[in-house]
């Protein structure tokens, strides 16, 4: 296969991943966060004992099920994909990929599968304090595996806990509590449910909001927005930071990454941040021009994200492709330089396997494994093609940043409203509740953009690049598949948002 | 807990869940549907596992994997 249909089978099966990936993480938010508000609706039932809240409880548990219905099952094609678009990246991190995956699977079937069907089958056949546990369980077992496919996420940003294996070309996992607990794996995870409770907390106020402007179900709507700006507001305040640890952890180990959504070129001690900016499109590393056409700046900020003080010096997009021998970092040519080498020394070993040759295999290995760490880099062409998409890295960041603040004060407002019993007079205000939910939609793509593009061109960082973990395959099966989930994702989406529709219109049974 | 709380119970309990479903009926029907398209069309027909299918045994996918990282290193 030639490089540029090389090339494109990578671009496809990468947008085939993304549009699966993209289109999962329609329903993932909706159920961490809306779960644990059918568990707090219920709570107040049981604590009460009044049968609004007990009506309430089921209506939004009702959307929680076509949410989690529609949704199931979508994030299997990934797995799928792994084994046909992405082989290379499948057989060398199986081992360290696989297990989270397969604990996720035990997790979500013992914990969501046994609990759900006491909570949707279970009202007036279970006693009201074993329901109220079920529905608990639904909501940290959702959660809890979340928590699995994140860690194999982060494994994938920040790869922990493992060696390679030169026999078998595999990566194998050696320490599994590195594996769980690594700084990123943690990063992610408090931070992608944190967001999910937002979007979940937006669903119901979205939801509310609109009953409100059709002046129908108030007082279950003044309610649900009541319980969901609370955790909405609790869940903002968290996400931020956890936000910032997440930045202090990608300066830490995906210093690239940071340099990209910050759209921060020339390293500096104590930077300011980038609050919002125009991208300069010619800008290019390395080059003089400045990097944005327009921008606001807070100073010294980017410094204390980064580092953690004001005395830090946090390296842009040209210190990590060029090098700062001040700063001791090595320029992305010494590692492809290095790379190539271990490359050459893996090969080498098993050639002098092959002909019987220990002596000589030995010296290859040691002279692979000074090398090894930079063998990612070997498969790279060019210093700047460590560089991801900076403009969009930049703005999908941005975009996610200023939403979240928007999304605090509008917790803000709708509590105080709620409380006041004000909401019915303020249309502007529930029309934006309204949208919300779309908003924060926006919002937790956005994130994943952050997370996904800001990584390339890595696979797994710096040790596996996307272009080689590519299956030999051709593009245009990878174009077919692409084509045909756009068809059955639109399909599916559709009879989602009509169920979805018909079931709010139909609204919940009154007291 | 489960009130009759036997295997029986569980089962009754069960049975009866998915006869009073409403609109969870439509769901079954959409989750069964999805997952004979998923797994009896696109599994079957089009996402074939690569290394699965093409070779016999691990040592031929190592050997396969190895050359994919040898001769991708200068793409023509």
């Amino acid at each position: 296969m030639d490089g540029v249909g090389l090339a494109t089978t990578v671009d496809w099966a990468r947008y085939q991943f993304a549009l699966t990936a993209m289109y999962h993480w329609i329903f993932v938010p909706i159920t961490l966060g809306l779960s644990f508000l059918c568990a707090f609706f219920e709570t107040l039932y049981v604590r009460s004992g009044k049968e609004e809240w007990k009506n309430t409880a089921k209506f939004w548990m009702k959307l929680f099920g076509i949410n989690f219905a529609v949704g199931v099952a979508t994030g299997i094609i990934m797995e799928f994909e792994f084994g046909t678009n992405w082989s290379n990246y499948s057989w060398m991190v199986g081992d360290i990929f696989g297990a989270p995956l397969a604990i996720e699977g035990i997790v979500a079937f013992f914990l969501e599968a046994t609990f759900f069907a006491v909570m949707f089958f279970g009202w007036d056949r279970v006693s009201k304090g074993f329901h109220l546990f079920s529905t608990w369980m639904v909501a940290i077992g959702s959660n809890l595996s979340a928590l699995w496919i994140l860690v194999a996420n982060g494994w994938m940003q920040y790869p922990a806990g493992m060696h390679f294996n030169p026999e078998t070309v595999r990566y194998e996992m050696v320490n599994f509590w590195q594996v769980l607990f690594s700084p990123v794996a943690m990063a992610k995870f408090t931070h992608t449910t944190s967001t999910s409770f937002i979007v979940g907390s937006l669903f119901v106020i979205s939801v509310s909001s609109w009953y409100l402007l059709r002046g129908k179900h108030k007082e279950m709507a003044r309610k649900s927005i009541l319980v969901a700006s609370v955790f909405g507001l609790v869940a903002t305040i968290y996400a931020g930071i956890t936000g910032d640890e997440s930045a202090y952890v990608n300066a830490k180990t995906q210093p690239m990454k940071l340099a990209a959504y910050e759209g921060y070129y020339k390293g500096e001690t104590n930077p300011g941040i980038i609050a919002l900016g125009i991208i300069n499109r010619d800008k290019k590393p390395g080059d003089n021009q400045a990097a944005f056409a327009a921008s606001v700046k807070i100073p010294g900020v980017l410094g204390l994200m980064a580092g953690r003080g004001f005395d830090k010096f946090v390296p842009g997009i040209d210190d990590l492709v060029y090098g700062n021998a001040e700063q001791k970092i090595l320029s992305a040519a010494d590692k492809i330089s290095r790379g190539k080498e271990a490359i050459a020394d893996l090969t080498a070993y098993k050639e002098a396997k092959k002909a019987g040759d220990e002596a000589a295999a030995q010296a290859s290995l040691a002279k692979f494994t000074a090398n090894q760490e930079f063998m990612g880099y070997g498969y790279l062409q060019k210093a700047e093609d460590t560089v991801p998409p900076v403009a969009l890295t930049f703005y999908s960041f941005h975009i996610m940043v200023v939403l979240g603040i928007v999304f605090l004060i509008l917790f803000i407002v709708f509590l105080r409203k709620a409380a006041k019993n004000t909401l019915m007079g303020s249309q502007v205000l529930l029309f934006v509740g309204f949208i919300s939910f779309f908003l924060a939609m926006i919002a937790s793509q956005a994130g994943w953009i952050v997370a996904e593009v800001g990584r390339q061109p890595w696979a797994i960082q710096d040790m596996l690049p996307v272009n080689v973990a590519t299956t030999n395959i051709g593009a245009a099966s990878v174009q077919t598949t692409f084509f045909l989930f756009l068809v059955i994702f639109t399909v599916l989406l559709i009879a989602e948002i009509g169920i979805m529709t018909k079931q709010i219109n139909n609204g919940p049974k009154e007291v | 807990m489960i009130k009759n709380f036997c295997l029986t119970g569980i089962v009754r309990f069960y049975l009866d869940g998915f006869r009073r479903m409403t609109v969870g009926k439509t769901l079954w029907k959409l989750i069964i549907i999805k997952l004979i398209v998923m797994f009896a069309i696109l599994k079957l027909f089009f996402f074939p596992n690569f290394l699965a299918e093409n070779f016999h045994n691990d040592q031929q996918r190592a050997d396969h994997v190895f050359q994919q990282l040898r001769d991708r290193q200068n793409p023509q």
